[in-house]
């Protein structure tokens, strides 16, 4: 006590930290140790790590499935999106849920009642083929390393905001050492309890701050209302209270005065904005001739993150945590009201965001929008002084929660890939199940540390667009095959292969193309790496068609990917497994029938745990 | 349905009773899937053909972004409660018709 008493206030004044702040996300961390610690002695066989034992309740398990489904980029990035681009960045939180109803109609079911630990198994055993395990492994792996990317870079740049002056890397390695240790502990049970707490923590941290601050600032409507009253809005001066026609009432309502940089209240606050119309504005197109693009861009937007949702494998390893089909089917309903509660509150801090702290709008990155929902609640400070601390502290601490439940996500699917599908079904098949567990926290630190080491490097790319690379690379790959392979039974290995293959890489490439050309115009160090794409981006202003194509590319890879699966399935239909019609019904029939059993006891080799 | 079933050993390895299964289990889906992808694919649609409709202002919200960032979440919830009841129901169903042809 003493010594932390007299630590932390020099501390925290030396570096100008709010002490607040700094106090709610110590407990964050501290809660999530001491939980992943404790249910450390109660994880103890190889399926407590891996799926949790399969017996987690429908509560505990929709709410963990929502604190890990609900990253930085939900709970940072779409504020902020809201807040700089408007109107078309609510797609996301509605294409974020709407991805697991998705989930739920065709794919939740299915997939439980196949019974395998994680996709590779899946893919093994739908296709009898090894080999396919080993791609669908490597897919795992890359999608995931390239979702913790970003959520490293949340964790970076919270610490930066909290100890203003620490540099990146030490908080990217501090929040990485502390996650590795608790999934190396506790596991996936282990896992479970922290994420479900999680999840109502970042429900709290969002909704509380978003009350009070409508409260004190106006209601979520009214706030928006005050969008339509300047149309002149970079150049106005102090816009006063809402203006005669706006709703009467309430006129708590206002704004201050928007900077040149932010885009205009027609473009803000309606359909088509800027950020669908970026590339058709740099080829100086005329906005009839911009609409149709806009449209385009919007609907593969859509399938990106609709398809992209149903295929991040961190969402669907945890379908196997439910103790059986109807139980995976009520958790899903219950994570769609949950993510849909919380998805409410972050457009209404980009709402208020844009008429209360304008200036953010100057700011570039970690420094600009992406950190209001941190920022905005420091506001009240200064009419209920310490009120607007602790407000910002509980903000922060779900900014921790965030970064911290789905990065663990992520690290139990990615070691459960390793340690279960690398090393218990290829190295070593005969492995005990005591070797597993072993394997499973050796693979735990292994891939924190290079999750780590990636985070560290992409401090100057925007956390949104790397997780709309992933989305992306999900779409077209794990979402087609999962589709396919669950609903049509002339699949066969090769189909799937090349299709997912070639999904998967198109997606890829097409993104990083765009992100290249954007880093070669960053005027930094990034630029100079990436120079030579420079000319891309002439290339793009004279076709603004294909700019949106490589920067939204899902609605051309998921056809391509599911177009490649049916001709190639086709051609090679000899290959289609001889049992393929007991492992559909094994997949379709209900669980009460008993089938799996059956089916299990036929294929001792193939399906023993 | 299946008028003339090859004499099986069992129904549950029947061809017709994976068929009928897989049918009646992709159709409701399907039609959930419909009522959901109408809404969404639609609402871009509506705003390209009809922006001032949509640009009605109800309570401070334009008309589009109530839809989208309110009342889209309990629509969502509502289609995945029918559809839950509705499957459940149709794994009941299944099991009672295949537990009486056992008999």
């Amino acid at each position: 006590m003493s010594l932390s008493a007299s630590l932390l206030p020099p501390l925290a004044q030396a570096s100008g930290v709010d002490p607040w702040i700094l106090v709610f996300s110590l407990i964050t961390v501290v809660i999530t140790v001491i939980m992943g610690f404790r249910s450390a002695k109660t994880s103890k066989t190889a399926g407590d790590f891996f799926v949790a034992g399969r017996s987690v309740s429908v509560g505990w398990n929709a709410s963990a499935i929502s604190g890990e489904y609900l990253s930085a980029a939900s709970f940072m990035g779409i504020a902020g999106m809201v807040m700089a681009i408007g109107y078309d960045a609510l797609w996301y939180p509605v294409c974020y849920a709407c991805g697991y109803l998705f989930l739920l109609l065709f794919i939740a079911g299915p997939l439980r009642r196949f019974g395998a630990y994680t996709i590779p198994d899946f893919a093994e055993g739908r296709y009898d083929s090894p080999l396919f395990r080993k791609i669908a492994v490597c897919f795992v792996l890359f999608i995931g390393f390239f979702y913790t990317m970003p959520q490293m870079k949340g964790a970076g740049t919270t610490l930066a905001y909290i100890f203003p002056g620490l540099p990146y890397w030490v908080g990217v390695a501090v929040v990485g050492a502390v996650i590795t240790l608790n999934v190396a502990l506790g596991g996936m049970k282990g896992i479970t309890l922290v994420q479900a707490m999680q999840y109502w923590m970042k429900v709290f941290a969002i909704s509380v701050p978003v009350f009070v601050l409508a409260a004190v600032f106006g209601g979520y409507g009214d706030n928006l209302a005050v969008n339509r009253t300047a149309h002149d809005a970079p150049a106005a001066a102090e816009v006063a209270a809402a203006s005669p026609d706006a709703t009467p009432g309430i006129t708590q309502a206002h704004r201050h005065p928007l900077p040149a940089k932010a885009p205009a209240d027609e473009a803000w606050s309606s359909p088509f904005g800027p950020l669908t119309t970026k590339a058709a504005k740099a080829a100086h197109l005329s906005p009839e001739d911009t609409k149709p693009l806009s449209l385009l861009y919007t609907y593969s937007l859509i399938i990106a993150l609709v398809c992209g949702t149903a295929g991040l494998p961190h969402i669907l390893v945890r379908f196997y945590t439910n103790p059986d089909g109807v139980a995976a089917k009520r958790t899903t309903m219950w994570v769609m009201i949950l993510i849909g509660i919380f998805y409410v509150f972050p457009p209404v801090i980009g709402v208020l965001g844009r008429n209360f702290l304008p200036e953010l709008y100057n700011g570039v990155g970690a420094k600009g929008t992406d950190k209001i929902v941190l920022e905005l609640p420091t506001l009240i400070r200064e009419k209920y002084g310490v009120l607007g601390s602790i407000l910002s502290g509980i903000a922060c601490a779900g900014a921790f929660a965030a970064f911290m439940s789905t990065f663990s996500g992520l690290l139990v699917s990615m070691t459960s890939a390793v340690a279960h599908d690398v090393y218990g079904r290829m190295l070593r098949p005969k492995s005990t199940p005591e070797q597993r567990m072993k394997m499973f926290k050796f693979a735990a630190i292994g891939i924190g540390a290079v999750s780590v080491g990636l985070g560290c490097c992409v401090e100057p790319l925007e956390i949104n667009f790397m997780v709309g690379q992933a989305f992306a690379i999900a779409a077209a790959s794990y979402f087609p095959l999962l589709f396919m392979s669950v609903w049509w039974r002339g699949m066969t290995m090769k189909g799937a292969a090349v299709g997912m293959l070639t999904g998967g890489i198109c997606a890829l490439l097409a993104a990083a193309l765009t992100n290249f050309s954007n880093l070669a115009l960053d005027k930094g160090p990034m630029g100079k790496i990436f120079a030579g794409f420079a000319p891309m981006n002439d290339y793009w202003a004279h076709h603004p068609l294909l700019r949106i194509l490589c920067e939204q590319p899902a609605i051309w890879t998921v056809p391509l990917a599911i177009g490649l699966m049916i001709v190639v399935s086709k051609a090679t239909a000899k290959d289609v497994p001889s049992d393929i019609r007991m492992k559909m019904l094994v997949l379709h029939a209900p669980e009460a029938l008993g089938l799996k059993n059956e089916y299990i006891q036929e294929h001792q080799a193939g399906a023993g745990h | 349905m299946s008028t003339t079933p090859p004499p099986p050993p069992d129904r549950i390895h029947s061809e017709s009773f994976l068929r009928e299964l897989m049918r009646r289990q992709l159709g409701l889906s399907i039609g959930c899937a419909l009522a959901f992808l109408v809404a969404l694919l639609g609402m871009p649609l509506l705003n390209y053909f009809a922006p001032g409709f949509m640009a009605i202002r109800v309570g401070g919200f334009t008309l589009t972004w109530l839809v989208l960032g309110v009342l889209f979440f309990p629509y969502v919830w509502i289609i995945s409660y029918f559809f839950i009841r509705r499957s459940l129901a149709l794994e009941a169903s299944e099991v009672s018709e295949v537990n009486q042809s056992r008999r």
